[in-house]
């Protein structure tokens, strides 16, 4: 493809999803034919190819209309990618599917029915095709945007064919090309937004501008659940710039005509909070209510193999640990934001989503609307990492939006107020315990969680069995050959608001699972990598997960001795779909600065849609992981987050960022994810080679904790 | 006061100490610069001030008046790209996009002083936080950037 011309494509493209712009789908616009829902030929041959989830980063804008392209057999440089919008999707009874951008899922739930889409509107050209000519279907092929008539070498364009096409009845059997003949799909191609980001023009959810446009500061309690007793606005009332100071309940906003100029009276406005109930409560006290679970008698049972408990009572050798991973705050760049505007009983949202359509659910309700009466616009969002899938910033702007009807409002948090008030990844507390035969291989394991529960937190969804499968996951599906295993799950609810951080529960369990297995060869002294293979069985899930696991190890050049002073460790995760390992080399000085040498991480997918930016997941998974790995920690205090901005809540930097090796091994046959995997076997790969250069276990996160920090160049 | 903006003179009439970012953001509606911390740590409000990167969630809209401001709307000159947003590109830096703006201009500004940087002077100069984590990449970019800057 020739670059030059695709910039110029895609940045009239993206001009129109950056300003909010949003084309009235499901009809012939100007000289455009919609040949189905997702695909508008156009009379010039360009094609509009629509993308139906939100971006903040994964690529998936680029890489989902991929799959479309792909089967609709279009030259790539002509095609321009537009958003959907929630009310659209709505509005045609949901046949855009699911909007979320969430659990890395876009590609690998949406693959089947966009590459059918694609592949039905390109049947659909070629019978308009042959039904013109009067030939037989198996005589006319599509071939880059065009039906050509292979005997005689006639052919149509599909702009010529796009309005017959369209009047055609879809085709109900949609055969799909195999994997190994794509022509675009599987190449590393451009993102289609790139221009709109380096020109600076890509409309982020806090750059929305209307006419009008108030912005809004907020203070929510400091102590979690708390409401407002009295609020005095006194000295800002008169102040220059202030518009509106409200008393919301659980908020307190001020409404001004500069963001600023709310920030700042906010702090000159005294409010008074309930002294509630969870004022008390410290971290030392939430790592005892932890420490409780794990003796607690009747954990809800998340997996049982044969009778581990039996089994370590009796055995020889037992060998038990305990790891503790630490509360995250997301910190996405761009804080919580967005702007609403309510006229009557219209409702119009423009927010940084990751879940358009719960946005609206959440504005209608909020605003007391009928959902057909709500448009919302997702914005590009500076990062989401999880944090903008719940919608309660959402809900703050509509409310205030509805006490001061008529005028758009731009809520923004400030960094301090997101900092605080996050949906934090939780805490837990994990006993494991192994039982090891003689040959040094275990014949039992119990591992036993204590940690809060996301889904009955946050989402209020009762528990299957008791269990929140993220507060288990790698655990419960483990892959390793263990005859008797227990995997068992102690809910612990704080008052502190958990959430889904990227990753989620696989953030954080790998380190324990994949740090305890070190620690069982260790004992057994097998090599790490040999110990795992030797426990991983001949099963399809066990066989992708060793191919990875050799490959990464191939990669590192794990037979081969490293340098004096050089150590590494191993870790191999699945999750979301896609196996992936890691393998870090570290040396250690007597400071305790960890110099990583060099980071080898892969990932099997399945299929690489982007391989490119797959690469960049796993370069981004890895700063991510770092960050959490080396300074991650919200800690509690009087019932409130300690931690406000980046001089105590620290993020990773350009001068700490090690080299890193990726390994993309598409094996085929299933279809992963990528935006998350890749973080889940960095931890233990890290740890375990900390435990090789400093004989060291060390099993509880941040590093920062054990007086380690990350090499700065 | 006056604010010059990527060559265009502005009239303000602002509190002096109003952050040179909520001047640019909220009174003239230039988004290229964004805030994540509002204290000068993140670095994605960094825009070029006479040439010198500065973190202008914390610089005052008055010290600023008078001079020259470069947010990131300014820096392709007549639709041409500048040679750091081409490499930007070609190198596939960015993922949210949120900080890269600021990233960018530090970049810039980086080149302007040391034409052919090393890893050293990249990682002095770029102190802006990325939290998707493309580091790696706009270190390529910007060798990338330096030697095409050498070869035109």
């Amino acid at each position: 493809m020739k670059r030059r011309h695709f910039l110029q494509v895609s940045a009239s493209a993206t001009a129109a999803l950056s300003l909010g712009f949003v084309l009235p789908s499901g009809a012939q616009t100007g000289n455009a034919q919609e040949v189905n829902a997702w695909i508008d030929i156009h009379a010039d041959e360009s094609i509009v190819i629509r993308y139906a989830r939100t971006e903040m980063g994964q690529g998936s804008r680029t890489s989902a209309p991929m799959l479309i392209a792909e089967e609709l057999e279009v030259d790539w440089k002509k095609v321009r990618i537009e958003d959907v919008q929630a009310h659209e999707n709505l509005k045609r009874k949901r046949t855009y599917g699911d909007m979320a951008s969430v659990g890395s899922r876009t590609i690998r739930n949406s693959q089947e029915y966009l590459r059918k889409a694609g592949a039905s509107a390109r049947m659909m050209l070629v019978q308009a095709a042959a039904q013109r000519w009067g030939v037989p279907l198996n005589e006319c092929q599509a071939v880059t945007g065009k039906v050509v008539h292979t005997p005689s070498k006639k052919s149509f364009s599909y702009g010529q064919l796009a309005a017959d096409a369209s009047k055609l009845s879809p085709p109900t059997d949609i055969p799909l090309k195999a994997p190994a003949t794509w022509t675009l799909a599987g190449k590393p191609i451009p993102r289609v937004d790139m221009h709109d980001i380096v020109t600076g023009k890509i409309r982020f959810g806090v750059d929305t501008q209307l006419p009008g446009m108030l912005h809004a500061a907020i203070a929510q309690s400091p102590v979690f659940g708390s409401k407002v007793v009295s609020v005095d606005s006194s000295k800002v009332d008169n102040r220059r710039g202030i518009v509106k100071v409200l008393n919301m309940g659980e908020f307190v906003a001020v409404v001004a005509d500069n963001w600023w100029r709310a920030k700042e009276a906010l702090r000159d406005v005294s409010i008074e909070w309930e002294s509630g109930k969870y004022a008390q409560v410290n971290s030392a006290g939430l790592m005892k209510l932890y420490r409780e679970g794990l003796s607690q008698s009747d954990a809800a049972v998340a997996r049982q193999d044969g009778s581990a408990l039996a089994t370590l009572e009796k055995a020889n050798k037992v060998i038990e640990a305990e790891y503790y991973t630490p509360y995250l705050a997301h910190a996405t760049l761009e804080p919580m934001v967005c702007t609403a505007l309510l006229q009557g009983d219209q409702l119009q949202i423009w927010v940084s989503t990751q879940n358009p359509e719960s946005s609206l659910a959440a504005a209608a309700s909020t605003a007391e609307v009928p959902q057909e009466n709500v448009k919302v616009f997702a914005m590009q969002m500076g990062g989401g990492l999880g944090r903008k899938s719940p919608q309660d910033f959402t809900r703050q702007a509509v409310a205030i939006a509805k006490a001061m009807p008529g005028k758009p409002i731009k809520l923004m948090w400030s960094r301090e107020e997101d900092t605080q008030h996050d949906l934090y990844r939780p805490a837990s507390l994990v006993k494991v315990r192994a039982s090891l035969q003689a040959d040094g291989k275990p014949d039992a394991l119990h591992i036993r969680v204590s940690a809060p529960s996301i889904f009955s937190q946050l989402l209020r969804m009762p528990l299957q069995n008791g269990v929140d499968p993220q507060a288990v996951a790698s655990f419960n599906d483990h892959p390793y050959a263990i005859p008797h295993c227990l995997v068992d799950f102690a809910q612990r609810s704080a008052h502190v608001p958990v959430g889904f951080w990227r990753t989620v529960g696989h953030s954080q369990n790998p380190f324990v699972r994949e740090c305890f297995l070190d620690e069982l060869a260790h004992s057994a002294g097998v090599d790490p990598l040999a110990y795992r293979l030797s426990l991983l069985p001949n099963n399809e899930k066990a066989n992708r997960d060793r191919g990875i696991l050799q490959a990464v190890a191939k990669a590192a050049d794990w037979d081969k001795p490293l340098p004096a002073g050089v150590f590494r460790g191993i870790g191999q995760t699945d999750g979301y779909g896609s196996h992936t390992a890691c393998v870090c080399e570290v040396s250690v000085n007597a400071k305790g600065e960890v110099r990583i040498h060099r980071i080898v991480i892969g990932i099997d997918p399945g299929y690489a849609v982007n391989p490119d930016n797959i690469q960049a997941q796993l370069q981004g998974s890895v700063v991510h992981g770092l960050t959490a790995i080396f300074w991650g920690e919200m800690t509690v205090k009087d019932g409130r987050i300690e931690q406000s901005n980046f001089h105590d809540y620290r993020m990773m930097r350009m001068n700490e960022m090690p080299k890193v090796q990726t390994v993309i091994a598409p094996s085929g046959g299933f279809w992963g994810g990528v935006g998350e995997p890749a973080q889940a076997p960095l931890a233990p790969a890290l740890g375990n080679a900390l435990f090789a250069a400093t004989g060291k276990r060390l099993r509880s996160l941040p590093l920062k904790n054990h007086g380690l920090s990350l090499f700065k160049a | 006061m006056k604010l010059n903006v990527n060559g265009q003179t502005h009239q303000l009439d602002v509190e002096p100490e109003m952050p040179l970012l909520w001047a640019l953001r909220d009174e003239l509606d230039i988004k290229g610069p964004k805030y994540g911390c509002g204290i000068a740590l993140c670095g994605a409000c960094t825009v070029l001030l006479n040439g010198e990167p500065v973190r202008s969630c914390s610089y005052p809209v008055s010290s600023a008046a008078g001079q020259q401001v470069v947010s990131i709307e300014g820096l392709a000159t007549k639709g041409k790209l500048h040679a750091v947003q081409k490499a930007w590109i070609d190198h596939q830096v960015p993922q949210c996009g949120y900080c890269q703006g600021g990233q960018m201009l530090a970049a810039v500004a980086l080149l302007k002083k040391k034409p052919k940087p090393t890893d050293e002077d990249i990682d002095a100069a770029m102190t802006n936080i990325c939290r998707c984590g493309t580091y790696a990449r706009m270190r390529t970019a910007i060798h990338a950037a330096a030697r095409q800057a050498g070869q035109s």
